[in-house]
């Protein structure tokens, strides 16, 4: 399958040079798209008049935290059944973006809580658990950082990336199976959408764009790892970036 | 049309604190994530480019 070349670092390197300029001109046009949308065009909500506006970055933000964890454990166990050397640099490129969204999410929710709820935070389960994932990305970048074998460190980190995967079904179903101040889904795959379809589409737009602007920054760090594991090979050597 | 002025584009209905500390937060995190990463690149390819020399120069590279 020709998609398998990429496993040789090289030839991901060189890929990844291709992707990322294109997906962070794709997250600013969606983000300026999204933006238009979300401000100009969708009404205040009936209820929380301007203040609803943080739901085009919260839900978006939330999902990609939840996301970005899953692509992590999927190439965390690529790495360990298959031992392909890149699995490890993408789970490790990921982590850093999934834990900003994540940051993002609970920041954003608590500036979205306190003038709707009357609280910053609440210890409900949704949002309990999504301060556990916040740890897990925190836990997964600690240990991979602090061990100096990479292959060791890759091992490690996949471990903490699947076992803790566990916890964004929790994350996702937490409104259903507990009661919680957050309020359900909006927005899920077995009924229409409740909500106005305008507000809907800005909300879809600026996911679309943090997926850009994730998949951008992915491949734009997993560069710098593949160069620092593989500094030795010739093939690096003749990178005209390196050229002095 | 959802703003007659820019005042009040600001003042997003009185919330602006709210609205606008969070779209401020994912701006600052995502250009802040940029420049770490755009500096962490160039300092891997400083180090490159160091060792290459210093291999150079000890005869171990053509």
């Amino acid at each position: 399958m020709f998609w398998l070349q990429y496993a040789a670092p090289h030839r991901l390197y060189a890929l990844a040079g291709r992707i990322y300029p294109l997906a962070f001109v794709l997250a600013i046009v969606l983000t300026l798209v999204g933006l238009y949308l979300g401000f100009w065009v969708a009404p205040a909500d009936f209820q929380q008049g301007q203040a609803y506006r943080i739901i085009f970055i919260h839900v978006p933000a939330s999902w990609m935290s939840m996301v970005i964890y899953v692509a992590m454990a999927f190439w965390a166990w690529l790495g360990l059944a298959f031992k392909t050397r890149v699995s490890g640099m993408m789970t490790q490129a990921l982590a850093p973006t999934g834990a900003l969204f994540c940051f993002l999410s609970l920041w954003t929710g608590a500036l979205w809580g306190k003038p709707m709820w009357g609280a910053w935070w609440v210890w409900d389960a949704r949002l309990t658990s999504e301060l556990i994932l916040l740890f897990l990305y925190l836990g997964y970048i600690a240990l991979t950082r602090a061990i100096d074998d990479p292959r060791r460190a890759d091992r490690a980190g996949a471990v903490v990336a699947l076992v803790g995967v566990v916890n964004v079904p929790i994350i996702y179903f937490s409104v259903k199976w507990w009661n919680t101040l957050h309020q359900g889904a909006s927005v899920s795959l077995t009924k229409s959408p409740s909500m106005a379809a305008v507000m809907l589409w800005a909300m879809l737009v600026m996911t679309l764009a943090f997926w850009a602007y994730a998949l951008g920054m992915a491949f734009y760090r997993v560069r710098q790892t593949i160069l620092e594991r593989e500094h030795d090979a010739v093939w690096v050597g003749e990178l005209k970036e390196i050229a002095p | 049309m959802n703003w007659n002025s820019w005042d009040e584009f600001w003042d997003m209905g009185g919330y602006a604190f709210f609205v606008w500390g969070s779209y401020g937060a994912v701006a600052v995190g995502m250009a802040l994530e940029l420049w770490l990463a755009r500096h962490q690149r160039k300092a891997v390819l400083s180090a490159l480019r160091l060792g290459r020399e210093e291999a150079a120069l000890a005869g171990e590279l053509p």
